[in-house]
C-alpha cells in the first residue's frame, strides 16, 4: 500500500467551546442539548444592533500561564489550550520535529487585538502600541502558536476560507499526510471575534439573529423562525496520522478522515448559491475521495447557521449530492447549541461527527420546534439519535467567498 | 518631578520584568545581561522599555536601548535621563 492509500486517523481531540472548555465537557453539554448562547449585558455593547454571542465557557487567561496569556491573541490562546488538549489526547506521539506539521485556521484572525491596538493608538499615541500587535492581529497566528508549543517542524498553514477554514485545514491536513508531507499534523481552527465592530458588521449584513429576548432559542437552523446566526467563539483541534502509524503505537482512534471535497461557487461573495449545486458538488467529491457510497452515509453534521436562505440550500445540496439516501442518514445541526464559531466551526464540528461514530449517537438540534417546509432532512431533534455500527459520517462548512468543504469521516476499523 | 532612587529604580524594573515577562523579580540584579541573562527577546524589551518610561518618567530612544546590556546599564541610564528631564 503507498502512503496515498494509507486510511488517516483522527486520534485526538481537543476543544474549548461555548459549552465547556474540553472535549468531554463540550459532548455531555451537547447531548443535552444545552444552550452556549447569552446576553452580552456589558457596557460596549449597549448600543449594538445585536446583543447576543456565545462566549467561549472557560476563559483561556485562566486556563493559560498569565505571561504566556499575554503574549496571544484571545483567538491564538483557545488554540493553544485545544491543541494541548488534543495532544495530550493522542498520547504526545513520538513524532520528529521534522515530520510533525500543523494547519489550524482562523477566519478572521486576531481582530481583538487589531482593534484593541486601535484604541491604544488613538488614546496614548503610536508609543505605546504594543510591539506583539502583528504577531498576535497575523491569521497565521493561531498555527504559530501550535507549531512553537508542539516543536513542528514539517510545516505550519493556515489556510483561510471564512466559515470553511477550520474543515480546509482539516483537508489540508490529509493532503500532507497523504503527500508524505509529515507523519503527524496538529489540525483544526480557532476564533476569537466577540467585539462591537464585527458584530455590527454582520448585523450588518443581516447575517445575526436579534432574538435577544431569548438568547438560548436565537440559534435554530432549519427551524420556520430562523433569523440568523449567533456569533461564537472558541477552538477545535484534531490530531491525525496514518493509521499504521497509530496502530504501531497502539493509540485509541476515533475516527477515520476519508475523504474531503472542496469546491468555490463563484457565485456571489456572502450569499449561497441558492441551488446548493457547489455545496453539492463537495459532498459528492468528499465521498468519493473517501471511496463510499451515498448508502454508506449515516450521519451529517451539517453546517446549518440558522440563516434563512442558507439553511435551505444546504439542505437542497445534500439531497442533490446523496439522493434518496438522504433518508438514511441523521443530521445534527450542532450550531443550535454551541452558536457559529466561524473559522474554528469547521474543526469543531469535524470533532462532533468523529465522537458521534465513535459513541454510535447523533446530537440533538436545538430550538427546531417547526421544521421549514423546503428541508426534508431526517434531523435530530429533541433527542440524541442512536446511530449504526459502521458508517460514514458528513461534516459541511460554507463560508462567505462560496467556499464549500465537505469532510467524510469513517467508523474506525 | 522627584527622581527616583537607584533602589526605587531596580525595584520598578523588576517588576515591570516580572509582569511582562514571568521571570522572578529576585533574579533582575544589577549585573544581570537582559538577554544572556535575563533572556528577554527583542520583542519583550521593547515592552520593558516602554513600562519604564512610563514609569519613571523619561524617554529612552531606540540607538540607546542598543547600549543597554546590563540592569545597571539601564538604572545608570534612567537616573541620568531623570537628572536631565
Amino acid at each position: 500500500m503507498t502512503v496515498r492509500d494509507e486510511p488517516v486517523v483522527i486520534t485526538g481531540i481537543g476543544m474549548t467551546t461555548p459549552l465547556g472548555g474540553s472535549t468531554a465537557d463540550t459532548w455531555s453539554a451537547l447531548l443535552a442539548g444545552a444552550s452556549g448562547t447569552r446576553l452580552l449585558d456589558e457596557d460596549w455593547a449597549a448600543d449594538l444592533p445585536v446583543r447576543i454571542a456565545a462566549r467561549a465557557a472557560v476563559d483561556p487567561t485562566g486556563v493559560l500561564d498569565r505571561v504566556e496569556a499575554r503574549r496571544l491573541d484571545r483567538s491564538q490562546q483557545l488554540a493553544l489550550v485545544a491543541a494541548r488538549e488534543a495532544w495530550a489526547d493522542a498520547g504526545e506521539p513520538g513524532v520528529e520535529p521534522e515530520r510533525l506539521a500543523v494547519v489550524v485556521s482562523s477566519g478572521i484572525g486576531g481582530v481583538l487585538t487589531l482593534l484593541g491596538q486601535d484604541d491604544v493608538r488613538r488614546e496614548k499615541g503610536v508609543r505605546l502600541v504594543s510591539p506583539l500587535t502583528v504577531p498576535m492581529i497575523m491569521p497565521n497566528g493561531p498555527a504559530a502558536t501550535v507549531a512553537l508549543e508542539l516543536a513542528a517542524r514539517a510545516g505550519t498553514h493556515a489556510p483561510v476560507s471564512a466559515c470553511a477554514s477550520g474543515a480546509e485545514a482539516i483537508a489540508y491536513a490529509l493532503d500532507l499526510l497523504r503527500l508524505d508531507r509529515a507523519d503527524v499534523v496538529v489540525c483544526g481552527g480557532a476564533e476569537a471575534a466577540i467585539h462591537p465592530l464585527p458584530i455590527a458588521g454582520f448585523a450588518a449584513m443581516k447575517a445575526l439573529s436579534k432574538r435577544e429576548d431569548e438568547p438560548e432559542r436565537a440559534s435554530r437552523p432549519y427551524d420556520k423562525a430562523r433569523d440568523g446566526f449567533v456569533l461564537g467563539e472558541g477552538a477545535g483541534v484534531l490530531v491525525l496520522e496514518r493509521a499504521s502509524s497509530a496502530r504501531a503505537r497502539e493509540a485509541r482512534v476515533w475516527a477515520e478522515v476519508a475523504g474531503a471535497g472542496i469546491t468555490s461557487d463563484a457565485h456571489h461573495v456572502a450569499a449561497p448559491d441558492p441551488t446548493g449545486a457547489g455545496a453539492a458538488r463537495a459532498v459528492v467529491a468528499a465521498l468519493r475521495d473517501a471511496n463510499a457510497a451515498e448508502r454508506d452515509v449515516v450521519h451529517v453534521n451539517a453546517h446549518a447557521t440558522s440563516t434563512p436562505a442558507g439553511d435551505v440550500a444546504e439542505a437542497l445540496a445534500l439531497r442533490s449530492a446523496l439522493g434518496a439516501d438522504t433518508d438514511h442518514a441523521v443530521v445534527s445541526a450542532t450550531k443550535s447549541c454551541t452558536g457559529h464559531l466561524l473559522g474554528a466551526a469547521g474543526a469543531v464540528e469535524a470533532a462532533f461527527a468523529a465522537l458521534a461514530l465513535h459513541h454510535r449517537i447523533a446530537p440533538p438540534t436545538r430550538n427546531l420546534d417547526d421544521p421549514d417546509d423546503e428541508v426534508t432532512l431526517d434531523i435530530a431533534r429533541v433527542d440524541a439519535r442512536p446511530l449504526p455500527e459502521q458508517g460514514v459520517a458528513l461534516s459541511t462548512s460554507f463560508g462567505f467567498g462560496g467556499h464549500n468543504v465537505a469532510l467524510a469521516l469513517r467508523t474506525a476499523s | 518631578m522627584t527622581t527616583a532612587t537607584d533602589t526605587d529604580i531596580l525595584t520598578g524594573l523588576a517588576d515591570i520584568i516580572n509582569e511582562i515577562s514571568g521571570r522572578p523579580a529576585a533574579d533582575v540584579v544589577p549585573t544581570a545581561s537582559f538577554t544572556a541573562d535575563l533572556d528577554l527577546d527583542s520583542l519583550t524589551m521593547v515592552e520593558v522599555v516602554v513600562a519604564a518610561e512610563e514609569r519613571f518618567g523619561v524617554r529612552i530612544p531606540d540607538d540607546d536601548v542598543a547600549q543597554l546590556v546590563t540592569v545597571q546599564d539601564a538604572l545608570d541610564y534612567i537616573v541620568r535621563a531623570q537628572v536631565s528631564a
